[in-house]
């Protein structure tokens, strides 16, 4: 047997005696999801026996190294333990800001102490992150943000405002794009902060959606001191003093793969002519709203044409040809898509998809969804600015 | 199977593209219409492509072929659709090449399949009767008659069948219009009594015509495949040509593209590149992406062809359907984008616009493929 092969039978063996029953149901959604932190309330005890279970065998991050709290997985490990994981339809134990953002960020640009420090607790769990990257006047384009950080010798004087902070309200601790020199040129003088939630001066502010969640947060601080070592050895800053942009530009590019390699999961579950067939009804074994079922049909094109696109693009990375910019291609086709999905099965439900509350729609969750999609063409930089980068950095178009 | 080209592909690919360039520029096409020539290809380029092994891109090497696969022919297409390349390779290399490596017996393929891999026999398949694509409402009739049938029907939209030494013919051999049992697929020679063709000039500039059977006597050995077959045998063939023209498309909607990409890094208006607009900029990148997408689908389209062919119809009319529109809006957007230069005849652009309508329309428009997807998927 091929040490993969043995692998795939030891994780197997592994996940069928330690994953609980409850956490088999493959429910994924915003409300499933453990995020972790010192303020979490597990939903239940199967979710805190997974996610400890899952911790110590460093598989909430499988491909992290072991000295850090992940698991030393290589590529073709984690992809067979996350097939392992599919096919007994477990949950993912844990997700976050830490270890989809600032764990990556460590690992490239930070020091083998800050390493030591931050990474093992993200892995079980323990300290929740959140991105304090927008401003009032800082979105889009996010280089000309202004939150201020003054070298005070033995700690930073941290003075401004964040905005559109996700989880600010429930998180530890906040990774920071602050301007540590004014007199710079925009890109030049920022620095890669990271700063607890509970010191003095910070503060948050919830706002509320159009879905009627409040996933997201301002953030304040009032001239918040951050210690220049959180502990000795362990710089507050990640990266070069005023280098920060490099790392923000580092993240960036991994949420964008991030985003593009979870493409598939945008089309997770039955098929929108499905969907509505059941909602609508057939008749003569067509749905029985024609109009609706050629949009329908011309999304199923794109959707299954965009999904082969994922499919050849890392194809085409293996192979080593390919264009690396396409993943601004992906997020804009892929959020985009994502919308219109969510329009035609919003068009499906008709007025019972309108119900905002109440037990037969699970208090209004299709329309609730539908609301939220309409954030994926504005998160992690908007549809407008991935065509931007398309025409400049693929198209190589003039001015752009 | 990754979706990408093997290195032997690339290679046929670099080739032909090469070729193309050289041989068969769009105004190659250009000259072809300018004399109102009868063929609508020339017969020496086609010769010199059948010797490079094109022809018989789909034909097995005990019968003079190269078995290059789907994936070949696709990747000759697109090339040709660059190019505006006119050949009479759809109709002869990609549809009745896989209607004889498919259906026909031994003797049919030992008589036809080294003329098409040797490019000595131009092939013609005859489907469609009405203005909107619909195998399943073949009308013609093929009557039982003595030991053999007699065929008698119009059709219409038939590739190179102004010039076809052979016709592949859907007729009823039971069943009414609209049943899908009861089509048989004759092999008719163009040349036989009662077969008259009518050259069509079409937009495009390509070789097209009507044709008329009338009381066409063929026997039981005229038949390929099996009677009453049905649609399935034909569905089958037609894939192949819908994922070969998805390809065309594709090489059409790069190239023209392309052209436009040029132009607005070239033409200044208000005293700058007008590609440096963003309201070009962006619908510029959203078609960029829509052609990544294609592509992705016509090669998944080609690659099951080969690997699964009786099982690529779903895939082959998401191909069809997306490339169509895709090709289309590349052509319109070429126009605008090229303002009233993009409106001339002696700008090439015009003629890309004017192939990518009719290979959009052949075999089935982007509705007639969206129907066909929602009903296989049960709704
Ligand atoms: C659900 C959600 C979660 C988020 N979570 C976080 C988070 O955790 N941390 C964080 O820091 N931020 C977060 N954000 C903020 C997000 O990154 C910003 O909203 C985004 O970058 C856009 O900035 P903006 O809202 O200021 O819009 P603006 O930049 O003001 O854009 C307004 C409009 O103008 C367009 N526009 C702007 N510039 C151009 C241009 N050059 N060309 C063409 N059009 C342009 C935009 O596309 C948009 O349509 C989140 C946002 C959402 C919706
Ligand atoms: C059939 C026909 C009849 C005509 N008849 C006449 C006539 O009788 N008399 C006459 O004087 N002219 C005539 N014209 C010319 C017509 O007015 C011009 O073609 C038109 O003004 C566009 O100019 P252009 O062709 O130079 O394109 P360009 O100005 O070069 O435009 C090329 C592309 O760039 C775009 N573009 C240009 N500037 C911008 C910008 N600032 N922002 C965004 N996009 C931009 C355009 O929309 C177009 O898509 C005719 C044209 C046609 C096609």
């Amino acid at each position: 047997m091929s040490d993969l092969e043995t692998f795939r039978k030891d994780a197997r063996a592994w996940l069928e005696e330690n994953c609980p029953a409850e956490m088999r149901d493959g429910a994924g959604g915003e409300d499933n999801i453990c995020w972790g932190g010192r303020n979490w309330k597990f939903q239940s005890e199967a979710q805190k026996i997974w996610l400890g279970r899952m911790a110590e065998k460093g598989w909430t991050v499988p491909a992290w190294p072991k000295e850090y709290g992940g698991g030393g997985l290589s590529k073709e490990e984690v992809k067979i333990l996350k097939s392992e994981m599919r096919d007994i339809k477990a949950r993912s134990p844990l997700e976050s800001f830490g270890i989809w953002m600032l764990g990556p960020a460590l690992l490239k640009y930070g020091t083998h102490e800050q390493k030591l420090h931050f990474l093992p607790p993200i892995t079980r769990g323990e300290i929740r992150w959140c991105q304090g990257y927008s401003e009032p006047n800082a979105g889009s384009d996010l280089a000309s943000l202004q939150c201020k950080c003054e070298d005070k010798g033995d700690h930073w004087l941290v003075n401004g405002q964040k905005v559109w902070t996700s989880y600010a309200d429930e998180s530890d601790w906040i990774f920071c794009l602050v301007r540590t020199d004014p007199k710079a040129t925009k890109h030049n003088g920022i620095s890669f902060l990271l700063i607890d939630m509970a010191a003095q001066g910070v503060s948050t502010k919830p706002i509320k959606l159009i879905s009627g969640k409040s996933p997201f947060c301002e953030t304040f601080f009032d001239d918040v001191k951050v210690p220049k070592e959180h502990a000795p050895g362990i710089g507050a800053i990640v990266g070069d003093l005023n280098r920060g942009w490099d790392v923000a530009k580092y993240l960036l590019t991994h949420e964008r793969e991030m985003i593009s390699a979870g493409g598939g999961g945008l089309f997770g579950g039955r098929g929108i002519g499905e969907i509505a067939a059941s909602e609508i009804g057939l008749e003569d074994g067509r749905l029985a709203d024609p109009m609706l079922r050629g949009k329908i049909a011309q999304a199923e094109i794109d959707g299954w044409a965009f999904l082969l696109t994922l499919e050849r693009m890392k194809d085409e990375a293996k192979a080593g040809q390919g264009v690396g910019a396409n993943s601004s291609l992906l997020i804009y086709y892929g959020s985009e898509f994502n919308k219109r999905r969510f329009e035609l099965l919003m068009d499906s439900g008709g007025s019972e998809a309108l119900e905002w509350e109440g037990e037969r729609t699970q208090d209004g969750k299709l329309a609730r969804s539908w609301l939220r999609t309409k954030a994926n063409s504005i998160e992690g930089g908007t549809s407008e600015v991935q065509l931007n980068i398309i025409a400049k950095h693929i198209l190589r178009l003039p001015g752009a | 199977m990754a979706l990408v080209l093997t290195e032997e592909q690339q290679m046929l690919r670099d080739s032909a593209r090469g070729f193309l360039d050289e041989k068969a520029p769009v105004s190659a096409l250009r000259k072809l219409r300018d004399a109102n020539d009868e063929t609508g290809f020339s017969r020496d380029l086609w010769k010199e492509m059948a010797e490079m092994g094109w022809a018989g891109i789909l034909v097995g090497e005990d019968h003079g072929g190269t078995d290059f696969g789907f994936v070949g022919a696709g990747v000759l297409a697109e090339e040709m659709g660059r190019t505006l390349t006119a050949s009479p390779f759809l109709s002869t290399s990609i549809l009745a090449a896989t209607a004889l490596q498919k259906l026909g017996g031994d003797a049919q393929r030992q008589e036809h399949l080294p003329k098409i891999s040797a490019g000595d026999a131009v092939f013609a398949l005859a489907v469609d009767e009405t203005r909107k694509h619909g195998p399943q409402k073949t009308a013609m009739k093929a009557e039982k008659h003595g030991n053999g049938f007699k065929l008698s029907g119009d059709k219409t939209f038939v590739a190179d069948g102004q010039v076809a030494d052979n016709i592949i013919v859907a007729a009823r051999t039971a069943g009414a219009p609209g049943d899908a049992e009861g089509i048989t697929l004759f092999l008719i020679d163009a040349a036989a009594k009662g077969v008259t063709a009518e050259r069509t000039v079409m937009v495009d500039s390509r070789g097209a015509a009507r044709l008329k059977f009338d009381g066409v006597e063929a026997t039981g050995d005229d038949v390929l495949g099996e009677v009453d077959g049905g649609l399935a045998a034909l569905e089958g063939v037609l894939n192949a040509g819908r994922a070969g023209l998805a390809a065309e498309m594709s090489g059409s909607a790069q190239a023209a593209f392309a052209m436009t990409m040029d132009y607005l890094k070239e033409r200044k208006q208000f005293g700058t590149e007008i590609g440096s607009f963003q309201a070009l900029q962006h619908r510029a990148a959203h078609l960029y992406s829509e052609i990544e997408l294609m592509k992705s689908v016509t090669l998944k389209a080609l690659q099951d062809l080969d690997e699964h062919y009786g099982m690529a119809g779903i895939i082959c009319s998401l191909a069809k359907a997306k490339a169509g529109e895709v090709a289309k809006l590349a052509a319109q957007e070429a126009v605008q984008m090229h303002g009233g230069i993009g409106m001339t005849d002696e700008f090439d652009i015009g003629f890309y616009m004017k192939r990518i309508r009719v290979a959009q329309e052949m075999f089935g428009d982007a509705a007639f493929h969206a129907d066909r997807l929602a009903m296989m998927r049960g709704y």
